[in-house]
């Protein structure tokens, strides 16, 4: 599957079967576009759309066997649970015995055997999201599209969906894309990740070797929660220099790279409120802190840029104090002045 | 002052109720009794005029006229005005906007500046003095309010079911009947009541447009008070049936009125 919109905005995308494909960016970032035109619903304004082989560019939503989910929860009000996993089978002229046979199935998977008789309206939130899973889940569609399914629910039943979501999909051979804003939710339902910026693609890959080794800033951003840090350092032989009191060595690995400026990325949990060994001190000014049960979560300025660190344990500063804030300077991304990740 | 709390609504009531307590006091008279002597209920209880407007073909046929235009009214506004309502409400196209906005126009100015169009076109087509006349006379007012009210009612019907139920393989024709029509059959409801409503009342195109044949009850209340001296009885219980038809529909709807008088959106 490869939607490429030509010159404009870059969007090839190679989607295989079997693993989780998750499309990960911010409200209004294109994911939901994407899946639009992967399902048939919108046509690419430039590009081709092609499936196992064939161009589907142009085919109806109807004419391709794709099954959707969307963040509201969709069922149709006239129609008991039954009637609405059954809807799609029912539309295909499938026969009865093979209707009741397949519904109960799915059913059965996703816990809605009770509950069959039910009225949508009648359902929580949780029980309806699972009766528009079963329904994209009876067809055997080749593609199912799952558009931040599970943002509407509450933190308990996501966190349990999120869980079942890859078993369930892991026998059926379709290609699942999953689009989210959560980068976090990404990192946990692991597979390949798509990182969308303003409608382009910015990198596409294992969700974890993304993490680890961004190619651009960009996608450093997207798949980065709270946002990764960044500053302007320089290398001047054998040091970085972020400003005049900070500087550390150019550790080995890196001791290629020619002496310029360069972009640095420290994610939040790389900088940290306790003294480690070879980490690098910087001084910042607390902006705010979030305390939240066993983690906490500091602002803080240094030369005018604001930065988060994140850490486990409770660490309350009092708020517009100076503080010292240790960076694991191993674990820093540099970034070329084309926002490229540097590789040696 | 608490203890009397109760009066302003009562009296409110009273007031409200007065004038169709009156009719249905006056319709159970007779004439001799309304014009002879106050009385605050009949006198002489009589079904007589009830009975002369139920046999007699002058007085029943001006309802069968009056309620043949204003169902067929009530069809034709609402089955025209549903996919234009769709269309208002899932579809960007040019001028939609303005489109949508100056539908209302036809409301704007008083039925009575097309009474005189109307005529002459009606003539022309051999249409005068039909139900059919009338009825499309007023689909003129009807098919606009008729679209806003259902637009509203569909723009709450999120844009993903629609989605849904193409990617499921519903085609567009199947979907709109055994999934969206079901979904806004409160919508529906409204606006049926509303054009029926407004069908109902109106009085100058459908008289001016029928003469014999098509005379609606109004205009038969109007001629015959005028033929045969004053039979204010038969009028009152002519009246009183009038009210029938409408009380009957708001029935069904009476739930979503209020989100009707805001055209669906609440």
């Amino acid at each position: 599957m490869s939607p490429s919109a030509s010159g404009r905005i870059p969007t090839d995308l190679t989607l295989e079967g079997g693993a989780f494909n998750l499309l990960l960016g911010t409200t209004l970032s294109g994911k939901t576009t994407l899946l639009h035109m992967m399902a048939g619903l919108d046509r690419p304004t430039g590009g081709e759309i092609w499936f196992n082989g064939k161009n589907v560019t142009g085919v109806s939503a109807q004419k391709r066997n794709v099954s959707m989910v969307h963040q509201q929860f969709i069922n149709f009000p006239n129609f008991n649970v039954f009637e609405n996993i059954a809807s799609p089978l029912r539309v295909a002229r499938q026969s009865r015995a093979e209707i009741d046979r397949k519904v109960g199935e799915v059913a059965e998977l996703l816990q809605l055997t009770q509950l069959l008789s039910r009225n949508p309206q009648e359902l929580s939130g949780g029980q309806q999201q699972r009766t528009a899973l079963a329904r994209a889940l009876v067809k055997d569609s080749d593609l199912v599209l799952l558009d931040e399914p599970l943002a509407n629910l509450d933190f308990k039943l996501r966190e349990e969906l999120r869980d079942e979501l890859p078993k369930i999909f892991e026998t059926r051979g379709c290609i699942v894309v999953y689009a989210t804003s959560e980068p976090a939710e990404a990192l946990l339902l692991g597979g390949h990740t798509a990182t969308l910026h303003e409608g382009c693609v910015t990198q596409f890959g294992k969700t974890a070797e993304i993490y680890r080794r961004p190619h651009d800033l960009l996608s450093a951003r997207v798949l980065s929660d709270p946002p990764i840090n960044t500053a302007k350092i320089r290398k001047t032989g054998n040091r970085f220099i972020l400003n005049e009191n900070v500087s550390w060595p150019v550790s080995r690995a890196l001791k290629a790279m020619a002496d310029a400026s360069y972009t640095v990325g420290i994610r939040p949990h790389h900088i940290s409120t306790s003294s480690t060994t070879d980490a690098v001190m910087v001084v910042g000014k607390v902006l705010i802190t979030e305390l939240s049960g066993s983690e906490s979560t500091i602002h803080f300025e240094v030369d005018g840029r604001t930065w988060v660190s994140q850490s486990s344990g409770i660490h309350a500063f009092e708020v517009g104090t100076e503080a010292n804030f240790y960076i694991d300077v191993a674990r820093c991304l540099f970034f070329d002045d084309q926002d490229k990740l540097v590789t040696v | 002052m608490k203890r009397y709390k109760w009066a302003v609504p009562t009296l409110y009531i009273f007031f409200l109720m007065l004038p169709i307590y009156w009719l249905l006091n006056m319709s159970f008279k007779t004439t001799n009794e309304i014009l002879g002597s106050f009385t605050l209920w009949p006198q002489k209880f009589t079904f007589e005029n009830y009975i002369t407007i139920f046999t007699d073909p002058v007085w029943y046929s001006g309802y069968i006229n009056s309620l043949s235009y204003v169902m067929f009214n009530t069809a034709i506004s609402v089955t025209v005005a549903l996919p234009a309502a769709y269309a208002f409400s899932r579809y960007r196209f040019m001028g939609d906007k303005h489109l949508f906005f100056w539908l209302l126009t036809n409301r704007m100015a008083p039925p009575a500046v097309f009474a005189l169009p109307f005529f002459q076109l009606y003539s022309a087509v051999n249409l005068f003095d039909t139900y059919i006349a009338v009825a499309l006379a007023h689909a003129l007012f009807n098919v606009p309010l008729a679209v806003w009210i259902l637009e509203g009612f569909m723009s709450g019907v999120p844009k993903e079911l629609d989605e849904t139920a193409f990617v499921d393989g519903y085609s567009f024709p199947r979907f709109f009947l055994k999934i969206f029509i079901p979904a806004i059959l409160a919508g529906i409801g409204v606006a049926a009541f509303f054009t029926f409503m407004f069908s109902w009342v109106e009085l100058l195109l459908a008289k001016t447009l029928t003469a014999v044949d098509a005379k609606p009850i109004a205009a038969v209340m109007t001629r015959t008070a005028s033929s045969s001296g004053y039979e204010l009885g038969l009028l009152a219980a002519a009246g009183s049936l009038t009210i029938i038809p409408g009380a009957v529909v708001i029935y069904f709807v009476r739930n979503y009125i209020a989100k009707g008088f805001a055209l669906g959106r609440v």
